[in-house]
């Protein structure tokens, strides 16, 4: 598979607040309908680095090149505007207000004019109903409130809101980390869909098990530092892990991993069977 | 009642097979203001059986002007508990406003016109100042709006005692120009052989307004917003500080509305009008459906709150029971609003 031009592009990226550093020479690139997972235990500098992409706050080395553009971004109104959305991992939604007035929160369409302004609530209904459709959501009523939704379904609603308002590239923040094995398996699911829609994805978690499946490239941090980036091709799940983790972890992680099991979707038998690979 | 209609907008979406019989039944039921409605045809159906006047046409133009005021301020009081926020000055600003109407056209001598455009505009000032205080200061409105009340209280009772010598406004009558402002705000028109207040149009008219704004414009989604998860909406670009300082100022604004209603309806005013109300004003609310959360509730469940305070509060008087039983009664409807309420949030927020 040939890969198109990567939408960011990241060489030797690093940050340093005052003489503590960060993040050092990181690089990877994202490109449209492919995801870059971005692996790393807690304190890795996997929100920082995040956070150079999505705007929060500015690099100090290396460089950021966005469509063969060299950039510096500000603020996230910046990335956003080069299509750049980030979904952090409260979502940003309201639980009590229906699915459809969730998803055009901020930027309700409107008709009519002057003291007849109104929503425009039948293409708000509809729009919500497709656009949840096409990324493999079926709700029966957009009406519920968003709250009655399962925490992945409510992860998705709120990649689709950022796919229909123009992102190109969607960094999520940990999706999968408050969720459980099942539900888990849903978000990678939409996270596969909205690449297949033509979307670069950056996909941050701790979770090889989760990053592997879905993942076309993998970048590693450690304290700060890259560890690698490697496309799919040239690492499996088992290298993965082992680079991740030390000995000791890695036998609780199977652990907790054995102990997970017992349902029935496709993600945990795929775990299933990679912990077998691990322990053989 | 208006409560089906305001589902009605689902009809354009795409219908689902899924979604079949029984659904416009159970849609209904879903919405807050339905206990409301149940507790309000009780309490009709209770009073009129009980009493001979009570559904006669004088007996329900009673009924209906002592609901209406509270009424006008319940919905208004509604949106900005939706929006999160109390306003516990709003009772004592029906008093303030009308008493400085009052004391401008009676004492200095003001246009009666010019008195009340001034009024408003002190009215929406002291409501722009509780919103910006609670937004500034991060301090709950429960507190910022309590300290504006007795503020208030006191400026009714101190300032008017010493302009006017006294603490109620008299001669409104002789005002030039008092008819204009009496006919669209005091006079009444008789149907079917009761009289209807203005009061009882302007409440009608509130909250249809309030619930238009609600359901139907991008002000009535930030609302629900800003009181649901003020966090969220701050991160989707919801405007937080200005619609909540809205919402003060139009709970402020309404305030001025009924200080001119009963200024217009009784020409005069106490120093003590409207203290005490604010609660009355926060239970109709809650028992049209309201949380005391956020986030959730409706204009139309507390115009039926205020209905149904309203009713009792006549209905107690035509069954010659002692009137103080309307706090006890109120008490309940409290408690037990209150309860439903928060078994219907549960059922809203409860993931599956």
């Amino acid at each position: 598979m040939t890969s198109p031009e990567p939408i960011i592009e990241v060489s030797d990226i690093g940050k340093r607040y005052g003489n503590i550093i960060a993040l050092a020479d990181v690089s990877t690139s994202v490109r449209p309908g492919e995801v870059t997972c971005v692996l790393g235990d807690n304190g890795a500098g996997k929100s920082t680095f995040i956070k150079i992409l999505a705007g929060a706050h500015e690099h100090s080395d290396g460089r950021l090149v966005v469509d063969g553009v060299d950039r510096r971004f500000s603020s996230p109104r910046e990335a956003l505007a080069l299509g750049i959305a980030t979904v952090y991992q409260d979502l940003a939604v309201v639980p009590l207000m229906p699915v459809w007035r969730n998803f055009f929160l901020g930027s309700e369409p409107t008709k009519g004019w002057g003291p007849l302004r109104r929503m425009d609530v039948g293409f708000m209904k509809r729009t919500t109903k497709s656009e949840l459709s096409a990324m493999g959501i079926d709700l029966r009523d957009v009406d519920q409130p968003i709250g009655t939704l399962s925490g992945g379904e409510r992860q998705c609603v709120a990649i689709a809101r950022a796919v229909y308002f123009g992102a190109r590239v969607l960094i999520l923040d940990e999706p999968t980390a408050a969720l459980g094995v099942k539900q888990s398996g849903v978000v990678l699911r939409y996270i596969a869909r909205a690449r297949d829609r033509g979307l670069g994805v950056v996909f941050i978690t701790h979770n090889p098990h989760h990053a592997y499946p879905v993942g076309d490239r993998f970048m590693l941090l450690r304290r700060g530092r890259s560890m690698g980036d490697f496309p799919k091709s040239e690492i499996t799940l088992q290298e993965l892990t082992a680079r991740m983790a030390g000995g000791s972890e890695l036998e609780a992680l199977s652990h907790e991993l054995a102990a997970e099991l017992g349902s029935d979707s496709e993600l945990a038998k795929t775990l299933e069977s990679e912990v077998k690979g691990l322990r053989t | 009642m208006a409560a089906p209609a305001d589902t009605a907008p689902a009809a354009t979406a795409p219908s689902d097979e899924r979604v079949a019989g029984g659904s416009v039944v159970s849609k209904v039921l879903k919405r807050p203001e339905v206990g409301a409605l149940a507790a309000a045809i009780a309490v009709f159906v209770f009073f009129a059986v009980t009493t001979d006047t009570f559904a006669t046409s004088s007996g329900a133009s009673t009924w209906l002007r002592s609901a209406s005021t509270i009424g006008i301020m319940a919905v208004a009081v509604a949106l900005l508990m939706i929006g999160g926020e109390f306003d516990l000055s709003a009772g004592a600003m029906t008093g303030f406003t009308g008493l400085a109407v009052g004391v401008m056209t009676t004492e200095w001598g003001l246009n009666i016109w010019a008195a009340m455009l001034v009024a408003l505009v002190l009215a929406l000032a002291i409501g722009f100042l509780n919103g910006l205080l609670v937004m500034r200061t991060g301090l709950p409105s429960f507190i910022v709006t309590l300290g504006t009340f007795f503020v208030l209280q006191g400026i009714d009772l101190a300032a008017v005692k010493a302009i006017i010598g006294q603490v109620a406004i008299q001669g409104m009558t002789n005002v030039p120009f008092y008819g204009q402002p009496h006919a669209l705000f005091g006079s009444n028109v008789t149907v079917v052989g009761g009289r209807v207040y203005a009061s009882v149009f302007w409440w009608i008219l509130v909250t249809a307004v309030a619930t238009w704004v609600l359901l139907k414009t991008r002000v009535g989604n930030w609302i629900f917003a800003v009181g649901g998860a003020q966090t969220s909406a701050r991160q989707v670009g919801v405007p937080v500080a200005r619609t909540k300082i809205g919402l003060f100022m139009t709970s402020a604004g309404a305030g001025w509305l009924v200080g001119m209603l009963l200024l217009f309806t009784t020409s005069t005013v106490q120093s003590n009008t409207g203290v005490g109300q604010e609660f009355i004003y926060i239970i109709c609310a809650v028992v049209g459906g309201c949380l005391l959360t956020g986030g959730y509730g409706s204009a139309v469940g507390a115009a039926l709150g205020a209905l149904i305070y309203g009713m009792t509060n006549q209905g107690i008087v035509y069954a010659g029971w002692d009137n103080n039983w309307l706090k006890a009664f109120l008490g309940v409807m409290l408690l037990g609003a209150v309860l439903l309420n928060e078994a219907v949030r549960r059922r809203a927020e409860r993931s599956r």
